[in-house]
């Protein structure tokens, strides 16, 4: 498709003002799906996961997930929501193949959260609050695979594949007030926010919160007006934005595409659009039409909830801290500084850091070892580096790396040993035999013989040429099988060097 | 006089995805009139203190805890599908997309 006209983002923003709304899906991880008993997995083949409910079969009757609402109500209170006294489900009545039912399970006028809010914080500091509508409760549809066709993509496909096992899956989707007053920081407010929902949900533990999976999908509106105007311009929806970087650019590309259209005199349709992450722009999909016309009615096999106040205030009472909050203690706590702190919080990997300093490990000691060599390695098996290495076991490490029984090099060798499942950091070390050499009479003794092996470098040594030591440190080294301190090594050559000189002179 | 024209009922067999004949259309322009002329006399009976009802039964949380129970065979679930591709339901291409 040919590359739409782009208008530069600074001339934009001077020409329009932006208009965002965000929809997040968030994938909640109960053990079965919301109205039936069938497993929330995908691991186990297409299509096993599926049952007369869930398949939209006559006779299936669909039964809500206690565990699901309960869920659904920790992350509207954690999105300071109101919780409704009066809730239900309402059919969303629509034709594709992904939604068996024909229609999908969704809530329209009797949301069970309700004007909520979350403060996000940019780089430069700025405070933002986005006002949250509502965040109601559905089921995901089936996944769709096009077949044939040159792209792989739904044009030009020949036919589609569908499995049904995530099709009735529980799903929260929290929909944002308008935000008006993004400026140049609407595609950093996108990211941020939807990286907050993302992190509370995370928190609470009610998702696997994975963007990558999809257990977090962002729907982003953009809309310009022109300065000066009180009119909101026509909106797009840019669908299923999946990952904290496409959000901003999405959002970027539809300011610089609409005000480029807006600015030669054309119209903005109200549509929805594709996000390529390939590519980087959006593309049209179908605009607004009869398609949208679902028919809501309250859906006739779910009689509605009641969440009592008193089930709500217990629910409330396990919210954790929140997650910005306690990212501004952590690092307080650890006196990181702010890239230090970045490079942890964007590798996922503050939980295993704060473990590892309860476990008695410095705050730097943990950081280090976490995004540097543990990374290196999980990043090299393609796993999550907090999956590698328990943090007790790591702490153990450093304990040991301290206290100068290994150094660095031999804790790395401890490290490898430790996630093969060789046991603890001290079994490792005697299992490898790999504790530092602290015996000075040993290392003496490796010294003298090389310094005696190399007599023209204990000459150089003695005339005061002190890095000529190297060879003699690396021959020592090689000795010990590396397992020796190299700086101790170092002192004890030029020692026995300078010894043997004074010993000359006697 | 009902408020239910030819071209609503053709609108919304579209949307149902049901293929109606102009007699059908006709004949079911003047049923649905007469239920929403019915519907609306019961409105009028209806004041403010009614409150809408959706549900007849006067019961409110009825959950199902989340415990796993066995699902159908690949082999049940597929069963009924018009067409299938390995463990797959097949469908036609959706051509109205992007």
């Amino acid at each position: 498709m040919a590359k739409p006209e782009l208008m530069d983002y600074d001339k934009a923003l001077e020409l329009f003002e932006p208009v965002l709304g965000f929809e997040v899906h968030v994938e909640l991880n109960t053990k079965t799906k919301m109205f039936c008993g069938c497993a929330n997995e995908f691991g186990s083949g297409a299509n096993t996961n599926t049952c007369p409910t869930c398949l939209g079969l006559p006779g299936g009757l669909p039964q809500v997930n206690h565990k699901a609402i309960e869920s659904s109500i920790r992350l509207g209170l954690a999105l300071g929501c109101e919780i409704a006294e009066h809730s239900r489900f309402a059919r969303k009545n629509y034709f594709y193949p992904d939604t068996a039912k024909n229609f999908q399970t969704s809530q329209y006028d009797d949301p069970i959260c309700h004007d909520g809010s979350l403060t996000i914080e940019l780089e430069s500091g700025r405070l933002v609050t986005v006002e949250i509508e509502r965040a109601h409760m559905e089921d995901d549809a089936g996944k769709l695979t096009h077949m044939g066709g040159s792209t792989g993509r739904i044009q030009g496909a020949d036919y589609s594949l569908v499995d049904y096992n995530r099709g009735g899956v529980p799903l929260v989707e929290i929909v944002t007030q308008m935000i008006e007053g993004a400026e140049h920081d609407a595609p950093e407010i996108g990211r941020t926010y939807v990286a907050g929902i993302r992190e509370i949900a995370k928190a609470l533990g009610v998702s696997n919160a994975r963007m990558e999976e999809g257990n977090v999908r962002c729907d982003a509106n953009v809309s310009l007006r022109p300065r000066g105007s009180k009119v909101l311009g026509t909106r797009t929806e840019t669908k299923n934005v999946n990952s904290l970087r496409s959000v901003e650019r999405a959002v970027r590309y539809e300011i610089q595409r609409q005000a480029a259209v807006l600015h030669a005199g054309g119209t903005i349709t109200q549509e929805t659009r594709h996000w390529h992450e390939d590519t980087g722009i959006t593309s049209a999909g179908r605009p607004k039409s009869d398609a949208d016309d679902y028919r809501y009615f309250p859906e006739p096999d779910l009689v509605p909830m009641a969440p009592s106040r008193e089930w709500v205030e217990e629910l409330r009472l396990t919210l954790p801290e929140p997650p910005a909050a306690r990212r501004k203690r952590l690092q307080a706590d650890w006196g990181f500084a702010n890239l230090e702190f970045q490079d942890v919080v964007n590798s996922d990997l503050m939980d295993a850091v704060e473990a590892t300093v309860a476990a008695g490990a410095s705050a730097q000691s943990a950081r280090k070892w976490w995004t540097g060599e543990i990374a290196r390695l999980a990043n090299a098996a393609g796993v999550a580096a907090d999956s590698l290495v328990q943090p007790a076991q790591l702490a153990a490490l450093i304990a040991l790396v301290e206290a100068g029984t290994l150094t660095d090099r031999l804790a790395r060798q401890v490290l490898e040993g430790v996630i093969a499942g060789e046991g603890t950091p001290a079994e490792v070390v005697a299992s490898r035999g790999l504790a530092v050499v602290s015996d000075d009479g040993a290392l003496i003794a490796a010294i003298d013989e090389a310094l005696s092996k190399q007599p023209d470098v204990l000459a150089k040594i003695r005339d005061g040429k002190l890095q000529a030591a190297g060879a003699v440190i690396g021959a020592v080294m090689k000795a010990m099988r590396g397992q020796a301190d190299a700086a101790r090594v170092r002192e004890l050559v030029l020692e026995r060097a300078g010894t043997a000189e004074s010993g000359s002179v006697e | 006089m009902s408020a239910i024209t030819a071209e609503q009922v053709a609108h919304l067999a579209n949307l149902a995805r049901i293929d109606l004949s102009p007699e059908e259309i006709t004949n079911l322009t003047l049923d649905l009139g007469q239920i929403v002329d019915s519907v609306a006399k019961v409105q009028e009976v209806a004041t403010s203190d009614v409150p809408a009802t959706s549900h007849p039964m006067p019961l409110t949380n009825v959950f199902r805890e989340d415990v796993v129970v066995p699902s159908l065979s690949v082999e049940q679930a597929l069963s009924g599908a018009p067409a299938r591709a390995g463990d797959k339901f097949r469908v036609p291409a959706i051509l109205d997309e992007e």
